[in-house]
């Protein structure tokens, strides 16, 4: 019994930043139409740029959060003048292409530099014990920021006025155009922020497991789970589908061979899909 | 002669008359030029070559017409190589009837799939194909009668019915690039009929086309279904001559994905079109991976390739090549 | 007189006229695929090190001794990129268009049985480095020879130390679901019933898993006194560092092929006391019959690639040198003359005891050499391996219990 109870709590922390990862896509996804297939190579140049700055520049781990955002921001900004603003309004199989295209790219230089070599940010936190558990201290905090962020990109997107006209162009880009909207800089924005959203969550799971150059591709494909559970361009639903990914893992666990977990999450996410086209939690669009 | 004869014999004189005919002609000629001269190097990189067309031009049946993205497409050609490699090791069963019989079942399987998932628009059937995948990857894995993660491996006496592995492989060959020519004229078949018409409005626009008449789910159901035969024959007939099957090189996602690159790059919708992207990108990838300077970047180097055509050719190679020399659009479709 | 100076330049010429013949440098071929990308990247690339040390010091010597001929060697390689698909393209390639004479399997057991396939059907002898799996071995072939101990060998060393210390512990086996592991686990899981160990828990994780969380608290929850398992790298290396995180506090863990590497040593004090079965440490102290001894090898090696020789290293340039000794014992490179002398090997390298099972129905599996035990302990204040087992090998008391 406290075994069940210990993984659901473990289940609820990881998921969390499974959702903050989400929200980089389902965001760009909601806004613009568009695939992000750089999504997975985004995370792990944020697991790097935690390694690179732990461990050349000696920089405090958590404290990296703020300029890994920017980072993650201006690279999105390049990525999306590069490879996605010709993109707008084409069929969206040419933005997948195109952000596939990237991924390729980035992936290749990042074997080509640094091979598949392991790397590990060892992070000294106190955990909290219970019973024969314990919680680690990363995982907990990983866990508290995401919800700080959650919230922080909540009120960005409701209660700023950019934040206002994003949510304008993703539900009618030609209504908002003639409102006199600049579409344009408001898509570059909406994509370098989910952009910087996948940045951190690299960030974030490089404190809590050690990684590779190929780390990305797992931490991808959950999100588009996420993002099916929680529904498209829905950062809310995101995170508490990230949650419900994370505690679907840690119950499968418990009660049957581990071996039959990933049955179990594929399984339930296309019969989610099936049942729930818009989303478990799409309780309101926007 | 009868009316009807007469008919027959001009519908063949038309076929015949369609240059396009000819080319899947010549192409299929070109696959079998190894068997003039014995090149066994050659025949293994068109073997690759051979099955990447295969997958593209079937997953272009609902990528460029229907215009609904496959991600997991590769689940039909991994089931396919199990199910054909099941029946030939654990039951005996000859080659032929193996890999007819895994074509069939899989787009039996393939057709209740998708009266589930083909409810689903967009992004949503995208991501749900990749479910399907990842699960069956995941079942087949636990699937002891399978031989679960490990995967089967096939003993050499299983060739000597097609007369030792050496003359096994051209058999295989032979009959890999027939299944490409089926492929080929699948794609044609179905764009020139009521049903690829159908498929078309489809892909335009669906809800006017069901407003129109076009029964929708049952066409999508039996394009979905259709896509997944020659592929899972295909998959039957590719594992059987790799001597073994293991999950994750069966359930590949990043096969599928190719396959996507592919069709895109070609030309989706078009007929040569993928098979042209195939060609290409085959031998683009065998160059860089062969290629002393360039092995350790292949990945940088096609991608940035990839980004260019994007970027620069949207639409693929053969809408550049109509744009640019229209009369051809009847000629290469 | 000036006959005697014409026969004299007659001879001069006569012999720089042969000199050419004389001094014409034959190959040998040698034929591989590495995986220069993918997830297998790193021990691939350390096994391929191993085998161009060994390159190199042949050809420096003057090539390969056959009979009264010598044969530099030479390579050529692809890159397979981790993945089955491309392997067989790739080894037919070097056959028929590279003319290899000779094959080096690639790295893993997956994509080694995958190459089998086409060396068998082109009879060429394939010798084996990275591909531990036995069942490769047992479909009857001809031309397969496995230098490294197979996997059903590989943690018979860590139940015995185990057994050894606490006959009466509570084992969790907890493996990555792909042949290699599992086939290491089946063999071992009945060692450890026969030795009356208590199996709690028995559970394989799909090989891709990320998080290790709730697998951590069934093996607390299961109160397991030692964890055998693992699979490969970034699987092993997580696991290891959420045990410690999760502090599950075991009596003694031992995982497979991750804590093999240095990079392992990042994980900092999650990697003290982790154990690993290893096809061969630096420290080991064979005698070998011929070539380097291990100092010498590990020496050489840091040397010329500036990194530490690990397992797969030392196992690519054996799998040369065992090649080479055939090749020298049957004075000839003809295939079935090769093959034969490999059937006869019984010797000892630097890396250990290497002599090939003959019986057809399982050609070519590695019956002498024994896996070592080493274990990630404080030296000095560094992390470092030792070897712990057996204690004809030790460099280090077993640390035990780990907490």
């Amino acid at each position: 019994m406290a075994g069940i109870l210990a993984s659901i709590v473990d289940g609820l922390l990881v998921g969390a930043v499974y959702g903050l990862a989400a929200m980089g896509i389902t965001l760009i996804w909601g806004v613009m139409n568009v695939v992000n297939l750089t999504h997975g190579a985004l995370i792990v140049a944020g697991m790097f740029a935690l390694y690179i700055a732990t461990s050349a520049l000696g920089v405090p781990p958590y404290l990296a959060l703020p300029p890994i955002f920017v980072a993650g921001f201006l690279f999105g900004l390049l990525l999306y003048w590069i490879a996605v603003h010709r993109m707008i309004g084409r069929p969206p199989l040419m933005s997948l292409l195109s952000t596939f295209s990237v991924n390729l790219v980035l992936i290749g230089l990042g074997t080509a530099v640094w091979g598949t070599r392991l790397f590990n940010v060892a992070v000294t936190l106190p955990g909290v014990s219970w019973n024969r558990y314990t919680f680690p201290g990363t995982h907990i905090l990983a866990a508290g920021l995401t919800a700080l962020l959650a919230g922080l990109l909540y009120l960005f997107l409701y209660r700023t006025r950019i934040g206002k006209a994003i949510r304008a162009v993703a539900d009618n880009r030609e209504a908002a155009e003639l409102v006199g909207i600049p579409t344009t800089r408001v898509l570059s924005l909406a994509f370098a922020l989910g952009s910087a959203l996948a940045g951190v969550s690299g960030m974030l799971i490089g404190t809590m497991f050690p990684f590779t150059v190929l780390s990305g591709d797992a931490y991808q494909l959950k999100s588009f789970v996420v993002t099916a559970l929680g529904g498209l361009g829905n950062p809310t639903g995101a995170l508490l589908g990230g949650i419900a990914l994370g505690l679907i893992e840690g119950l499968a666990t418990p009660f049957m061979p581990v071996s039959w977990t990933l049955v179990i999450e594929f399984g339930l996410f296309v019969a989610a899909l099936i049942l729930f086209p818009r989303g478990i939690f799409a309780l309101r669009r926007w | 002669m009868s009316a009807s004869g007469t008919d027959r014999a001009a519908d063949a004189r038309t076929i015949l008359r369609r240059p396009f005919f000819w080319l899947i002609g010549v192409v299929i000629a070109a696959f079998l030029w190894p068997a003039l001269n014995g090149d066994v190097e050659l025949r293994e990189s068109l073997l690759l070559a051979a099955v990447y067309i295969t997958l593209a031009s079937n997953l272009n049946i609902m990528l460029g017409y229907c215009g609904y993205i496959n991600f997991g497409s590769i689940v039909f050609f991994g089931l396919g190589g199990y199910i054909c490699v099941y029946l030939m090791s654990a039951h005996g069963w000859p080659l032929p009837a193996a890999a007819l019989a895994s074509g069939i079942a899989v787009s039996c399987l393939a057709l209740v799939f998708g009266l589930g998932i083909l409810r689903l628009r967009g992004a949503f059937f995208a991501l749900s194909t990749i479910g399907v995948n990842e699960a069956v990857q995941a079942f087949v894995s636990n699937f002891e009668p399978w031989g679960g993660s490990a995967g089967i491996y096939l003993s050499t006496e299983l060739f000597q019915p097609l007369g030792g592995p050496a003359r096994a492989l051209w058999i295989i060959y032979f009959l890999l690039v027939a299944v490409m020519g089926l492929s080929l004229y699948l794609s044609y078949a179905i764009k020139s009929s009521k049903f690829g018409l159908g498929l078309l409005a489809i892909g335009q626009n669906e809800d006017a086309a069901a407003v129109l008449g076009v029964p929708t789910p049952l066409f999508k159901a039996i394009a979905y279904s259709a896509s997944a035969f020659l592929p899972a024959v295909a998959g039957g007939l590719y594992f059987f001559k790799s001597a073994f099957i293991q999950p994750s090189d069966a359930f590949d996602l990043t096969l599928s994905t190719e396959a996507i690159v592919i069709v895109m790059l070609g030309g989706q919708g078009t007929i040569a079109g993928p098979a042209l992207g195939a060609y290409l990108y085959e031998e683009l990838r065998g160059w860089l991976l062969t290629s002393e300077t360039f092995a350790n970047f292949q990945l940088v180097l096609a991608g940035a390739l990839l980004l260019i055509i994007v970027l620069f050719a949207p639409g693929g190679l053969m809408r550049w090549i109509h744009a640019r020399w229209p009369r051809l659009r009847n000629v290469l479709e | 007189m000036l006959r005697g100076k014409l026969a004299a330049a007659a001879v001069a010429l006569g012999v720089l006229a042969a000199a050419p013949a004389l001094a014409a440098d034959d190959e040998i071929t040698i034929g591989m695929t590495l995986s220069q990308t993918g997830p297998l990247n790193v021990d691939s690339v350390a096994q391929m090190r191993g085998a161009e040390m060994w390159r190199d010091e042949v050809n420096a010597a003057g090539g390969i001794k056959a009979g009264d001929k010598r044969y530099k060697v030479r390579f050529v390689s692809y890159d397979d990129q981790s993945q089955g698909g491309r392997v067989q393209q790739l080894y037919t390639r070097l056959i028929v268009q590279d003319k290899a004479q000779f094959l080096f399997s690639p790295y893993s057991s997956g994509l080694t049985g995958t190459a089998a396939v086409i060396s068998e059907q082109y009879g060429k002898i394939m010798v084996i480095t990275g591909g531990a799996e036995p069942k490769t071995y047992e479909l009857g072939n001809k031309d397969l020879f496995q230098v490294i101990t197979s996997a059903d060998h590989y943690l018979s060393g860590a139940v015995d130390a185990l057994h050894a210390k606490n006959p009466k512990a509570a084992v969790a086996f907890v493996y990555s679901d792909d042949p290699f592991s599992k086939a290491v686990v089946s063999a071992a899981r009945e060692q450890a019933a026969e030795a009356g160990l208590k199996i709690v828990l028995d559970e394989a994780y799909p090989p891709n898993t990320t998080d290790f969380s709730a697998i951590v608290n069934k093996i607390i929850g299961a109160q397991a006194d030692a964890l055998l398992g693992g699979g490969h790298y970034p699987d092993g290396a997580t696991l290891a560092r959420q045990l410690y995180d999760q502090k599950a506090n075991l009596k003694w863990a031992t995982i497979l092929v991750a804590p093999g590497n240095e990079e392992f040593a990042t994980l900092g004090p999650a990697a003290l006391g982790i154990s690993v079965p290893s096809q061969w440490e630096s420290q080991a102290v064979y005698k070998p019959d011929f070539g380097p001894t291990g100092a010498e090898f590990a020496k050489a090696f840091k040397a010329k690639f500036n990194l530490e020789a690990d397992y797969h290293s030392a196992s690519g340039y054996t799998g040369g040198a065992i090649l080479q000794h055939a090749i020298e014992q049957a004075g000839s490179i003809e295939p079935e003359k090769v093959a034969a002398a490999l059937n006869g090997t019984d010797v000892t390298t630097f890396f250990g005891r290497v002599k090939f099972a003959t019986e057809a129905k399982r050609h070519g599996l590695q019956l002498a050499h024994e896996m070592v035990l080493a274990q990630w302990q404080n030296k000095d204040g560094k992390l470092a391996r030792e070897i712990v087992w057996p204690k004809s090998a030790q460099t280090a008391e077993l640390l035990y219990p780990l907490h």
